[in-house]
């Protein structure tokens, strides 16, 4: 199949999600500086954020409107999670609150899983040099 | 060995220092103290296939080092006090498991090095011809125990401060020509509330002056008095929280006083941040270079205060604050 | 100068006027261009995906799974705590900071095994963020599906 590199390439949607994406890490420097927050509980509340936002329906304006730049950083997971689950209820109802999610979610959660055993496997950690 | 105010001891004989060794790891050996040191490894492993298993090692071939210098023969060696970071103080009973030596494990965090000077001392005063006192830190097992891993791409904060890897280790003996141990002051536990994991400089600095002061009024002494007042492992940050509370209690220690995690480390090409720390910042400090410059009569009177922030991961996550602890000892030619 | 050994909380507010800040500014700086870059690679996969037709939540995992790899390779490679070290937020917020945050334990406590040492500790930082994701997730399914009463079939 051929690829339109153009479209890959596309400017203006690259820019909107390299800003956006660089917005929603900012916030997240200024929580590090600012707050003394572990890097545990800054994950978790970008997390929990994300899913409450995606809930709320709000998130899902950020997504269309900056793609990438706000599905990956982890406000973007929490968002998949509860959009997962409500397409799950809207399928099966209450089980699918619980199965919905997960599911959204399976493929990245797999992968840390065994991406992360298998680095783990083949390499052994370092002293920091700085 | 007579008691002195609130909290001293005066050794009527006062122990000799005989030998010092020390060893460290590869970051310390490109610091500003690296020629003093009895040996500088350039592989945090040292060859062992864990952290843990390298910190005994240190441990271990420091103080084989420090018995090697002094003259001694293991069998003349009354007993060892030692201790380290890790959980049960395992660096020390491990790698000094071989050594044949009644062992004392000892813990006061950093501030051990001197808490086993001080005990070590009070032995010879009282049974023993010869002791030896040791202390280790590695950085990678204390970052595992205390902090984060290491390959988590986490940003220090500017109040942390580096943990030391490597080993002091000192033969104190009674019959000897100096430099002696005088004095030892043990300090009182000391907290002043700091919760800051990543700030331990502030909160070991009010522990250091309370320990300082005491000293001072116990003895007699001024801040004078010494050629160089020196602390464990405050760091930047608690080198200058000290010199300010100090002065406040009426006390100038400005021109005479420094740290050991200050000294070690350059902190502009080296990114440590605040500094060392860890048992052996003071160990390595004091057995590398304070030692040489009492040996070639650069100082003359020191007055060595090991720092100790009384804490684990356990408490901290429990919201707990520090507790601070500050051992002081006088050490004179 | 006032004794600041007076109360904690003097002595609290001497510690924080005596140590220094980080440098927000400079901090913020890289993580904003660290942090947008990584999503725009991930939003260059996500054209590839879509040009090759496939839909968007396809297009959206095979995204993760590769800026995970990606993460979990760097960090292998003792490298991602070095990119940490200057992007701060700009690597930990993105995806690839949950996979560092497996793949760092996981190596960290490798001396102790690889059931209890590897496995066991995988989780050890992560796993927060998977309880309270899958958590928030699962009450908003339930919070939609009390609100949305015509759904309720319970099955």
């Amino acid at each position: 199949m051929d690829i339109n590199w153009a479209n890959v390439f596309d400017w203006m949607i690259l820019l909107k999600c390299f800003v956006t994406g660089g917005i929603i890490c900012i916030i997240g420097q200024i929580l590090i500086d600012k707050t003394k927050l572990t890097p545990a509980r800054i994950l978790v509340i970008f997390v929990t954020t994300g899913a409450i936002l995606g809930g709320l329906g709000i998130y899902k304006y950020l997504v269309d409107f900056a793609g990438a730049g706000a599905t990956v950083p982890l406000t973007g997971f929490g968002y998949n999670l509860a959009k997962g689950a409500i397409e799950g209820v809207k399928e099966s109802g209450l089980v699918g609150a619980f199965v919905g999610g997960v599911k959204a979610s399976a493929g990245g959660i797999a992968a840390a899983v065994f991406f992360g055993y298998l680095a783990a496997l083949i390499s052994k950690p370092k002293m920091k040099k700085q | 060995m007579e008691k002195l105010g609130k909290q001293t001891i005066k050794f009527n004989n006062p122990p000799t220092i005989t030998a010092t060794a020390s060893i460290v790891g590869p970051k310390e050996s490109q610091g500003p103290l690296a020629k003093y040191f009895d040996q500088t490894l350039d592989d945090e492993f040292w060859g062992e296939k864990t952290w843990e298993k390298a910190e005994s090692k240190i441990i271990k071939e420091t103080v084989n080092t420090v018995v090697t210098k002094s003259g001694i023969s293991s069998n003349e060696i009354d007993c060892l006090f030692a201790g380290d970071l890790l959980n049960q103080c395992i660096s020390s009973s491990f790698g000094l498991r071989e050594v044949g030596v009644p062992f004392f494990g000892v813990f006061g965090a950093c501030s051990t090095f001197v808490e086993s000077m001080s005990l070590g001392a009070i032995a010879i005063e009282g049974f023993a011809e010869n002791v030896v006192c040791a202390t280790s830190s590695h950085f990678c097992s204390a970052e595992k125990q205390f902090r984060f891993p290491l390959e988590l791409g986490n940003q220090r904060p500017q109040t942390s401060q580096w943990t030391v890897t490597g080993a002091g280790a000192v033969v104190l003996s009674k019959n000897g020509s100096g430099p002696f141990i005088t004095h030892i002051t043990p300090g009182k536990i000391v907290d002043m509330g700091i919760k800051d994991a990543n700030n331990m400089g502030a909160a070991m600095a009010p522990a250091f002056v309370d320990t300082l002061i005491t000293h001072f009024l116990d003895t007699g002494r001024n801040p004078s008095y010494y050629d160089a007042i020196i602390s464990g492992d405050l760091g930047h940050v608690g080198k200058e929280i000290a010199i300010d509370l100090a002065k406040t209690q009426g006390y100038n220690i400005k021109s005479n006083y420094n740290d050991c995690g200050v000294l070690i480390f350059d902190k502009n090409s080296q990114d440590t941040h605040s500094g060392g720390s860890g048992c052996a910042c003071c160990g390595t400090v004091f057995s590398g270079y304070l030692f040489k410059q009492l040996q070639e009569k650069k100082y003359k009177k020191i007055l060595l205060i090991a720092t100790g922030a009384l804490t684990n991961s356990t408490t901290s996550q429990q919201g707990e604050s520090i507790p601070g602890i500050a051992h002081a000892i006088s050490i004179e030619l | 100068m006032t004794n600041p050994l007076e109360t904690k909380q003097t002595y609290q507010n001497y510690v924080d006027q005596k140590s220094p800040n980080s440098p927000i500014l400079k901090n913020c700086f890289w993580a904003f261009i660290i942090g947008g870059i990584i999503c725009t690679i991930g939003q260059i996969i996500l054209n590839i995906c879509k040009e090759r037709g496939l839909d968007t939540q396809t297009s959206g995992t095979i995204v993760s799974i590769i800026l995970i790899g990606l993460a979990a390779f760097l960090t292998g490679l003792n490298l991602f705590n070095k990119l940490g070290k200057i992007a701060g937020a700009g690597s930990l917020i993105p995806i690839t900071g949950f996979a560092n945050s497996i793949v760092s334990p996981a190596m960290e406590y490798k001396s102790e095994g690889y059931v209890m040492g590897v496995g066991g500790k995988m989780f050890t930082v992560a796993g927060p963020v998977l309880v309270f994701g899958i958590s928030a997730s699962i009450l908003v399914g339930i919070i939609y599906l009390i609100f949305n009463t015509q759904a309720i079939t319970l099955v």
